[in-house]
């Protein structure tokens, strides 16, 4: 069942959740736990929505992959998505900047609305180019073009037709400088992007789509093919950008969700099981296929 | 105490050691065949070079042919061979490309394409002299442009398509899509996709294509036979560039030509003895131009992929 949640109600749930959290803890002592770092943030406000999705559906052929999702993305918040495999979180991500579009025989139903504007990101009229303009997206894999490192962070911005040497050096410092890889790079924006080391290269991606100022950032899965120490450097990151850009991440790993993300959405069979503030997902949630997911049961 | 099924160690090593025979005997014929092969070709190439060993000097190639087979050479053979060879690429290049490109990333996948792309791979399996009875049909006679460069090229343009579509394909597909996926999610379109990313890094393979296309196109004679090339030119096409303006000239694409292995071939069916010598210094030098041709190819291609390693 797919659970309608407005940021109100995520509010309201958050008050309930904040004299509870002492005895769930208690509760759940004999589960393995979930190591979170609970911090003052998560407790905050939620922002109003930058983006929701209403009535989602999606097909991958006669596959109906997604089943009438409704979630809002917090503005300047980190909104997690977990789950099992095959879940249909990955497919949900892809729908917010239609990369579904590429494959034949794909159908959306229902509507992501971006704010302010209140374009409906899958609605048929909507252009697909003029999408992934406007919303980021950074990969599982890292995958810089085979480039050097200041032509892959450039190259979103000379697709908006900026041709100024001096305006395309300084925001492409200013991404790299976001993605807090300035200083390993600044040395070597003439290599080969290839030449980096795994996490520098995700960095360098990070960077290449905040290089355009997207109104939204997409992850995907973005540190699984790294090792901890790098792992450690993105989820960092993540943290940081909440105070400038939208960011909404899969992650089929319980722990960085709970590290990095103020919101999670929990998914399951391809339907929203529960969103809710990330502390209240994982000590007290309302689902019990939530509970038993994150408490190790299954997934 | 029963049987186990667990084998001891003395059986594993009795089995293990005529598995390993077994190895050592594939790797045997496979050194066999190989040299085998090697050496044919090494003793086919050394066999020409003993024959033509007379004829080899700076007056072979800057010699027009002669009825005496000491004044002979291949003068207007090897300037027809690289002129054609010149219009066969700027033709079959970009329009191989394009083709591949299209279908490719562009078109849907339906029954249509399908019978196009089964009907692209039959092609390059088309006898060549089809293609030379096609070309005196369409370009002699239908277009008019006479049994000249242009049609040679254009012939051998046709016949070297398949080859170069299929490596470009193949070419184009090795672009992992994980690169699509990061230029189309920063905005890209189709073609700027294809045209800033898809093409350069499947440069080595197109180039590869063309080169392999093009050593197999050198050594065509039965088009070139059919669409009417000469067997004895005593001058050279017009130059291509001129002393007055525009000091570019195209009267060589019309100009009659002979090609390497048709000047090859009227040798050999002289019954004088000494041109057999000149036949066989040209088969040498054309086998060495195909060999240096894939030299070319395997060199861009090992370049291209230390530049890009997915």
């Amino acid at each position: 069942m797919a659970t309608m949640l407005e940021p109100e109600d995520v509010l309201s749930n958050q008050k309930q959740a904040a004299p509870m959290q002492g005895d769930t803890r208690a509760q759940k002592a004999e589960t393995p736990s979930v190591a979170i770092a609970f911090d003052e943030r998560k407790a905050t406000r939620a922002n109003p929505p930058k983006a929701a999705a209403e009535k989602l559906n999606f097909w991958y052929g006669t596959n109906h992959a997604l089943k009438d999702i409704n979630l809002p993305i917090a503005e300047n918040q980190v909104t997690a998505l977990i789950g099992p495999s095959g879940c249909g979180k990955s497919t949900f991500l892809r729908c917010f900047n239609r990369m579904h579009d590429l494959q034949p025989a794909t159908k959306y139903q229902g509507a992501i609305t971006l704010r302010p504007d209140n374009v409906n990101l899958v609605g048929p009229e909507t252009d697909p180019i003029e999408v992934r303009m406007r919303i980021g997206m950074v990969f599982q894999k890292p995958n810089p073009f085979p480039k050097t490192v200041f032509e892959n962070v450039a190259y979103g911005l000379k697709l908006r037709g900026i041709k100024n040497r001096t305006e395309l050096a300084e925001r492409v410092e200013k991404a790299l400088r976001g993605a807090a890889i300035w200083d390993e790079v600044k040395n070597r924006l003439n290599d080969s992007a290839l030449a980096l080391s795994g996490g520098q290269m995700q960095r360098v991606c990070i960077a290449r789509a905040l290089a355009t100022e997207p109104e939204l950032l997409l992850f995907d899965e973005p540190t699984s093919a790294l090792d901890p120490i790098a792992t450690a450097k993105i989820e960092e990151l993540i943290t940081e950008l909440r105070q400038r850009v939208t960011v909404l991440i899969v992650t089929h790993n319980m722990q960085q969700a709970a590290r990095v993300s103020d919101f999670t959405a929990f998914m399951y069979l391809g339907e929203l099981v529960e969103m809710d503030s990330t502390s209240k997902i994982f000590t007290n949630p309302s689902k019990k296929a939530t509970e038993d997911y994150i408490t190790g049961r299954y997934g | 105490m029963a049987a186990t099924a667990q084998m001891t160690l003395e059986e594993i090593r009795r089995g293990l050691s005529w598995r390993k025979q077994l190895d050592k005997v594939f790797v045997l014929i496979g050194l066999v065949i190989l040299f085998a092969c090697l050496a044919i070709l090494a003793l086919l190439f050394l066999d020409l070079v003993r024959d033509g060993a007379s004829r080899f000097g700076w007056s072979f190639f800057t010699s027009f042919p002669s009825r005496k087979a000491v004044n002979a050479g291949i003068l207007s053979a090897s300037v027809g061979t690289a002129l054609m060879m010149f219009v066969t690429a700027l033709v079959a290049l970009p329009v191989g490309v394009a083709a591949a490109i299209y279908l490719e990333e562009y078109a849907p996948k339906n029954w249509f394409t399908g019978i196009i792309e089964i009907n692209v791979t039959n092609l390059a399996g088309v006898p060549s002299i089809i293609y030379g009875l096609l070309a005196l049909g369409l370009f002699v006679y239908q277009f008019g442009f006479g049994q000249s460069i242009l049609t040679g090229g254009l012939t051998l343009a046709l016949l070297i398509l398949p080859i170069i579509i299929v490596a470009t394909r193949e070419s184009l597909r090795s672009v992992p899509k994980a690169i699509r996926e990061a230029a189309y999610g920063l905005g890209a379109t189709r073609w700027e996709v294809t045209k800033d990313h898809v093409l350069p890094y499947s440069t080595g393979g197109i180039l590869t294509g063309l080169i392999l296309g093009l050593s197999r196109a050198i050594g065509e004679t039965a088009p070139i036979i059919t669409i009417g090339a000469l067997a004895f030119i005593a001058y050279l096409p017009p130059s291509p560039v001129t002393s007055e303006f525009p000091f570019l000239s195209f009267e060589w694409l019309m100009s009659g030509f002979t090609a390497m292995p048709i000047q090859m071939f009227n040798w050999v069916s002289r019954p004088d003895q000494a041109f057999q010598a000149n036949a066989a210094a040209a088969g040498a030098i054309l086998l060495g131009m195909t060999l240096a041709m894939n030299a070319v190819a395997i060199f861009i291609r090992y370049r291209f992929r230390k530049k890009i390693n997915w």
